[in-house]
């Protein structure tokens, strides 16, 4: 069937490909990703059977990784669709290959992430209390709402601009027709179907940018609108977001070199792609650096006494090693790999995302943790080991992320078709007359 | 409307922790393992603070005992996003465990870490099985509890108030570590009643609450010589 096809198909066939071409690799990827998802299934069974004993956790530390891995992957998901808006907002013609990655990985994060607090509640079985007896004023409350819009959202952001792209898989037949026929649409690509669906696109683009800002914001309010120490601070809000774009930038930076090696999309994402991506990286990893910078100095300069425990706590006491490994992961590699073109190869990126993904998650450690093991009360400091079930619930949702995805790859083309053939025919000659539009008439 | 209030002399009290005993009996709190004790899930409604001030050889200690603090303005009611725990018209701040999720913001959000957590379902050695107060309801395993200034005490006080139509009487309504302390360095009553004895001692000299600066106004109210 394969072979028929690739002649008749124009130039994106390699696109086409891991949807109608599964390897040895694809199944005993997908096996192994879904023994661990049944064996954390497993794990969280235990924790709902005889309760939160379980993990880690205790008085005073009453947050661990559930919350830590719940602001970390929303943090992830900040990747997606507000990088894809952006870029789609500014016109950046190089977007072509890359937004929908983005836009899948915002959704497949945000449901692994959106579920982190239900993991972490006492009584799983009373989570509608939440919609029978909500309080609007708490920030729970806030996070609730503002990522339930980020989802659907999202969601339809993803799947609209897919709707070209899903009607030439129902006309090319063969696999799974009737599902194709169905989440088309009815989509033949006439004049008036596109002119619609830009238009929605636009509106979607530019709504989806302050719902992103508003997710990552109310999720570090949870923290600052506490009076603990460490937590009670004006900047958390910008400071989360800036994180956010930063972790989800890098998770986008390893997607995409995974995949390009995986599905041969060298052509498709080049190394010019992955210079503008990584400029952006770099960019955030200094704005990440001044907020961390601002957040300390302000603490460090007042020496209020419990602020000032708490901040020795990470520098010199036992969160030293996540402290200044968050720094090294955070500025230091990625400065130096992104900064000195030298080292800017696609391994270098590679390296410095990576490490910036690391480097996000023990902030997410550094910000929840030591505050809570710090009470302000003269107790004895906290001290907090997440057990088993909570690594295996962290492995878990890794492992769900990259399931997700890769069943989704095999469903729907990771890079945009349509937009790829839009960007040949009409983008060229747009950003020529584009290019002559800011000359100085002649 | 009455507004209760507790004040603990720290110049009477001993540090004995009878306080902490009588109210673990009274309101039926949970008695975990030591290991799970040691990993710090030990469930305390009255606590004892322990202070160490000064190098050796010159070490003084202070001890107090630390309920929950009944805040007037109270952080934990603040977040609690499906209104489990609340404070009432007379500043009694209350915990719905029928009601509560176990998502535990409002520990992390108290600045006093006066709330315990059911890390598992709550035991009790077999004595205690036979002689639980029929007045407070056990606790189910996933919920957070805490000090409830013995709120049960003060439905009796009232309902014989009401019988016999009269207003509560100060020193009428005590929770259990104030009927405990063979000191009597705790006392309990209407704070807003200027005649009352709580009243009286929240205005001495010696009269301090914990962390003022917050705001919260805590509604226990230590009093001690040195601060």
């Amino acid at each position: 069937m394969s072979k028929e096809i690739k002649q008749n198909f124009g130039p994106d066939e390699v696109l086409y490909r891991p949807i109608y071409e599964t390897g040895k690799g694809f199944y005993i990827t997908v096996s192994i990703l879904i023994a661990i998802y049944f064996w954390s299934l497993y794990m969280y069974f235990t924790q709902v059977r005889s309760g939160l004993g379980v993990t880690g956790m205790n008085q005073p530390v009453t947050w661990g990784f559930y919350i830590v891995n719940f602001v970390f992957f929303i943090g992830i998901s900040h990747a997606g669709t507000l990088i894809s808006a952006i870029l789609r907002l500014s016109k950046a013609e190089w977007r072509r290959p890359i937004t929908r990655m983005a836009e899948v990985i915002t959704a497949i994060v945000l449901a692994i992430g959106g579920l982190h607090p239900i993991l972490d509640l006492g009584r799983p079985d009373r989570m509608l209390n939440l919609v029978s007896a909500g309080r609007l004023q708490s920030p729970l409350l806030w996070d609730v709402t503002s990522i339930t819009a980020y989802f659907t959202a999202s969601t339809v952001y993803l799947y609209l601009p897919m709707i070209p792209d899903i009607a030439k898989l129902r006309d090319r037949g063969g696999k799974l027709t009737w599902f194709y026929t169905f989440l088309a649409w009815g989509w033949q690509g006439t004049e008036k179907q596109k002119k619609i669906l830009n238009k929605v696109i636009n509106i979607l683009m530019i709504m989806v940018i302050p719902i992103a800002i508003s997710v990552h914001t109310v999720i570090s309010y949870i923290f600052s609108m506490t009076l603990q120490p460490g937590w009670h601070s004006t900047i958390f809000g910008p400071y989360f977001v800036a994180g956010a774009i930063f972790s989800g930038i890098a998770a986008l930076l390893i997607v995409m070199i995974a995949f390009r090696r995986a599905y041969h999309f060298e052509n498709y994402l080049k190394e010019i792609h992955f210079k503008y991506l990584s400029t952006l990286l770099l960019i955030m990893s200094l704005l990440w650096f001044y907020f961390t910078f601002s957040e300390y100095l302000t603490g460090i300069f007042g020496s209020e006494p419990h602020e000032m425990h708490i901040i020795l706590y990470k520098f010199t006491g036992p969160f030293a090693i996540f402290f200044w490994g968050m720094v090294v992961c955070n500025f230091i590699i990625p400065v130096i790999l992104l900064g000195i073109s030298r080292f800017r190869t696609i391994k270098g990126i590679l390296v410095a995302s990576i490490s910036v993904v690391v480097g996000m998650w023990l902030e997410r450690l550094i910000i929840v943790v030591p505050t809570l093991a710090n009470p302000t009360m003269p107790l004895p400091a906290g001290i907090y080991f997440p057990s088993l079930v909570e690594w295996a619930l962290f492995i878990g949702g890794i492992a769900v992320f990259i399931l997700g995805f890769v069943l989704f790859s095999k469903f729907f083309p990771l890079i945009s078709i349509w937009e790829i053939e839009e960007g040949r025919k009409e983008g060229i000659k747009e950003v020529e007359e584009r290019i002559h539009s800011y000359l100085p008439n002649t | 409307m009455p507004k209760w209030a507790m004040v603990i002399d720290l110049d009477k009290c001993t540090g004995c922790g009878d306080c902490m005993a009588s109210c673990k009996i009274e309101n039926n709190i949970a008695i975990v393992s030591p290991e799970e004790a040691s990993e710090g899930r030990v469930m305390f409604w009255m606590d004892m603070i322990t202070v160490y001030e000064g190098d050796y050889p010159n070490i003084r200690i202070k001890r107090y005992p630390k309920p929950c603090f009944h805040c007037d303005n109270p952080p934990c009611v603040k977040v609690c996003p499906v209104h489990a725990t609340y404070k009432n018209k007379e500043g009694l701040v209350g915990q719905i465990y029928d009601r509560c999720i176990g998502c535990r913001y409002c520990m992390a959000g108290c600045p006093f870490t006066s709330k315990v957590f059911n890390w598992y379902e709550p035991v009790w050695p077999e004595e205690f099985r036979n002689c639980f107060n029929p007045d407070v309801s056990l606790r189910n395993v996933g919920v957070v509890e805490k000090c409830s200034f013995c709120a049960h005490r003060l439905i009796r006080v009232r309902e014989n108030a009401d019988i016999e139509d009269r207003e509560i009487r100060d020193g009428e309504y005590f929770p259990a570590c104030a009927e405990s302390c063979p000191t009597n360095a705790i006392f309990f009553g209407d704070i807003e009643n200027k005649e009352s004895k709580v009243y009286k001692l929240s205005q001495s000299s010696r009269a301090y609450r914990i962390k003022e600066n917050l705001g919260v106004e805590p509604k226990v109210i230590y009093l001690s010589e040195r601060k």
